[in-house]
């Protein structure tokens, strides 16, 4: 019996591998197992290679697998790009179709099955697909009625007589592997789970359920990859609470009606990925000086201009921090898991609205995609908070005289009236401007109100709830590992492994990137005897934030990946042993 | 009832004596009174350029975005509170360079704003150089042998991109631009109005005489019927498009609001922020 498991099936895009890896996860996660999958895939429709890899557990995972255990092919280029993954005792299923043949230097065992064959004997070579999930069953040996539910969930509208083929379609996958196995059948039985109901979901869609709980009613976007699933969802669910999403003509539209929105008084967001973001600057610069609340989420992907539009890299960290000309008071989240996602985008609308500036909630390809089990989300914690909003009568003011909505204050936040209050008529302007919005360029209003915008955030590190995710149970350490975003899972693997190895290890994940959380990080980086930040691009963005604000620039070291994968737990474990012993990196 | 002196304000405009701004200024707000709005039932949002002032030079809310941008904004407006009028302005740089792709995008959505474009054939605030509305072969500082592009035709394209409200009027006729602007803000629908609003300073070839001698008014013409698009398609090609008054309305089509499924009937920014537990609890089973 084994306690974890690492599958992954591959295919030529279009070919419906998506699907299979779906019914597989749904599946085992409702039977308690925790499950995380990593998508590669091409900026393409249909054909080029694409693989879902799904890690299966007993314990909560948040990491992809170094290795896999079984390969499920439908082509020979899956065998051939992935087969190195596998492990002695690994198995291949492949389909008899293709004629697959295994490089000399496979450790697995091929174990070759007719999936497009029975399942065009069935009625369809579509469900190919179910063929294979019989198979895999047949090696973990677990019941084909597992996929009943889900099956009947997924093709029940279609009649009963498609349930039932691709349920036979399953069976028939089963049986042919059982033949091949003979006394592997079950050879890699999986623990029984927990038998726990929970969600599977990718980051965007807790950050789109998090927009949704933080009281979010309007959304305008472009689509782009790895962003778009954010406005799919808010698009169906937004109309039950009176809310819609507009698809907007581009980026730069996109931004600037969310403006319009939350000017408005509406609580909206926008979100893209880098080439998006950049569209914006402008925009989130119009909203820095007008202090229009607004959310913005950037899901990273690799850059720069096209880049790598549907690979893993966290390289727009400066073009989040300092992006947009002028200065601005701007709030930059970091969450480094599903569920971060979720409460941060729902707080980052609070913090817009009490802080009256753009929030970034910044995410990356692997934590927007990756399809994982995710704990409960407790709404019970997700407040409604909107700062300096007159929700009052405002009374008739001096001589029919403006309202002050830039009223310079000891804050620096004024109050914030919107369009249709009586007594509450003020002017918006992207120019420099007066208490009551009036253009003005004399040197001393622009000083008070330059020192009145960027004085709104002085004490937020002091007030943001867990600026810094930390597992830091040594009071000196060995090694700090500093990262943000989706590394926290490879980290946290990572770190065990070098804790058996013998290392006093220090994790913290920077969930506030800006303004940056200066004194928690120094007395982290003091603690450590080295200290090491793990990050998708090649420059050390992080890195270089961190030396910026604590210091200690010859003692913070990088470990970089800009290759379009994220990070594999023992990739970590060996470039940090190495500079320990060694010394570099 | 609020007045049209009630939409003013103490700000003295920094546009140049002459000015055809002035009148659509004066237009906008005696509009705004004659439809019975009070000023903080208005947003003016406008974009960057010598008109793009104009939403700090009418007492009502005001919003002074970005260059090309006052449409995505304004529309946004819109869309947080259905209750507000709005109306989007600035200049022919604002509307037909940089921000055109919003324009002919905003004409399609046909959300309910009012759309003003101060149009002078000239760049103004910076100084004198060509607009996307400059004729061919006209000479400006960044077309000192004369314009090799040719100009854009707004009206065309309004009728082309399936507007439901096209207009065209001249700053100097105060009365009808006036009622023009107020059929546009009572049309259900985006109100897509073009003013020839002289530039006295840069402009010395489209002036106030050279548009007196060339509009035509389309009442002048027997039989013009402003519901009919091929001839509305037809009109502004035979004039050149030198003609004012309403040039198209279609007011069958309901406006963007009306067909978006589930939208508030009221003000959506009056909307409750919170869910019930129920509720959120079905949209997590979702995931399950």
């Amino acid at each position: 019996m084994i306690n974890q498991l690492s599958w992954k099936v591959g295919g030529q895009q279009g070919e419906g591998i998506e699907s299979t890896g779906e019914i597989f996860c749904i599946a085992l996660n409702r039977l308690g197992y925790y499950l995380y999958g990593y998508r590669h895939f091409s900026s393409r429709i249909k054909g080029g290679h694409t693989n879902n890899k799904i890690r299966v557990s007993t314990t909560e995972t948040r990491a992809i697998s170094d290795d896999l255990d079984i390969l499920v092919a439908f082509d020979q280029e899956t065998i051939d790009v992935n087969y190195k993954e596998l492990h002695e005792g690994g198995i291949i299923i492949a389909d008899a179709k293709f004629k697959p043949v295994c490089p000399e230097d496979t450790k697995a065992e091929l174990y070759i099955v007719p999936f497009t064959e029975i399942a065009a004997e069935l009625g369809t070579s579509l469900m190919k697909n179910m063929v294979a999930i019989g198979a895999t069953c047949a090696v973990l040996g677990m019941e084909i009625s597992v996929f009943n539910d889900v099956v009947d969930e997924i093709f029940g509208r279609k009649g009963e007589e498609i349930v039932k083929k691709n349920m036979d379609a399953i069976t028939a996958g089963y049986k042919a592997m059982e033949v091949l196995l003979g006394e592997k059948l079950g050879a890699m039985e999986l623990e029984k789970a927990d038998g726990q109901k929970r969600m599977f979901m990718i980051g965007n869609d807790a950050i789109a359920l998090g927009a949704v709980a933080g009281g979010c009613r309007f959304m305008a976007a472009y689509p782009i990859t790895p962003a778009s699933e954010i406005m799919e969802y808010l698009i169906k669910k937004l109309p039950q609470f009176g809310g819609t999403v507009i698809q907007t003509e581009d980026e730069i539209a996109a931004a600037t009606m969310a403006i319009g929105a939350n000017y408005g008084g509406v609580r909206a967001i926008t979100a893209s990925a880098g080439p998006g973001l950049s569209l914006k600057m402008e925009a989130i610069g119009l909203a820095g000086i007008t202090e229009t609340p607004i959310v913005i989420v950037d899901t990273q992907r690799g850059g720069p201009s096209t880049g790598l539009p549907t690979k893993q890299e966290q390289s727009d960290l400066m073009a989040m921090i300092y992006g947009t000309h002028g200065e601005i008071p701007k709030i930059v989240m970091a969450p480094s898991t599903v569920e971060e996602a979720f409460y941060d985008t729902a707080e980052a609308f609070n913090l817009a609205e009490e802080y009256q500036c753009p929030v970034i909630v910044l995410s990356d390809l692997q934590l927007s995609l990756g399809k994982q089990t995710v704990q409960p989300l407790d709404y019970g914690k997700v407040e409604i908070r909107r700062g300096k909003l007159v929700d009052f009568e405002i009374e008739e003011p001096e001589n029919k005289s403006y309202f002050k909505r830039y009223e310079v204050t000891e804050d620096g936040v004024s109050p914030r009236v919107v369009p249709g209050m009586k007594n509450g008529i003020h002017h918006v302007t992207g120019v420099e401007h007066d208490e009551t919005g009036r253009p003005s360029e004399t040197a001393l209003n622009r000083k008070l109100q330059m020192d009145k915008r960027m004085r709104k955030l002085n004490n937020l590190t002091n007030t943001f709830q867990t600026p810094v995710y930390k597992n830091t149970p040594h009071e000196e350490a060995d090694l700090l590992i500093l990262g943000f975003n989706s590394t926290r899972g490879t980290i946290d693997e990572a770190i065990g492994r070098l804790e058996t190895d013998g290392m006093k290890v220090n994790h913290a994940q920077i969930r506030l990137i800006h303004p940056f959380p200066a004194d928690e990080v120094l007395s982290l980086v003091q603690s450590a005897k080295k200290v090491v930040v793990i990050e998708n691009n090649a420059t050390g963005q992080l890195a270089n934030i961190i030396k910026m604000n604590v210091g200690h620039v010859n003692k913070i070291k990088s470990i970089l990946k800009y290759d379009g994968n994220p990070f594999l737990p023992h990739e970590i474990h060996t470039q940090c042993k190495e500079m320990f012993e060694y010394g570099n990196v | 009832m609020a007045t049209f002196k009630d939409f003013r304000n103490d700000v003295k405009p920094n546009w140049c004596p002459g000015c055809g701004d002035f009148s659509v200024q004066a237009a906008m707000q005696r509009a705004a009174a004659n439809v019975g709005l009070e000023p903080e039932n208005l947003a003016v949002v406008s974009g960057i350029g010598c008109s793009g002032r104009i939403s700090g030079y009418i007492k009502s809310y005001g919003f002074h975005g970005i260059h090309g941008r006052s449409l995505p904004i304004a529309q946004g407006v819109k869309m947080a509170n259905r209750e507000l009028t709005v109306i989007a302005s600035g200049g022919d740089g604002d509307g037909f360079a940089i921000g055109m792709g919003h324009t002919i995008h905003a004409i399609r959505r046909n959300i309910d704003i009012t759309y003003i474009v101060m149009d002078n054939q000239i760049y103004g605030l910076t100084k004198g150089q060509t607009s996307p509305r400059s004729a061919a072969g006209f000479k400006t500082k960044s077309t000192p042998e004369g314009s090799i592009e040719q100009a854009v035709s707004p009206m065309e394209l309004a009728l082309s991109a399936g507007a439901t409200f096209v207009a065209q009027s001249f700053s100097t006729d105060l009365k009808d631009l006036t009622a023009i602007i107020e059929a546009g803000i009572n049309h259900k629908g985006f109100s897509f109005i073009n003013v020839f609003s002289p530039c006295v300073t840069y402009n010395k070839i489209n002036t106030y005489d050279w548009f007196k001698q060339n509009l035509t008014k389309l009442n002048t013409i027997e039989g013009y019927d402003s519901s009919n698009k091929e001839q509305a398609m037809q009109t502004l090609m035979q004039h050149d498009s030198l003609v004012t008054g309403i040039i198209y309305q279609d007011s069958s089509r309901p406006s963007y609001q009306e067909l978006v499924p589930g939208y508030a009937e009221k003000a959506l920014n009056k909307s409750d922020l919170t869910l019930d537990q129920a509720h959120f609890d079905k949209l997590v089973a979702e995931f399950m």
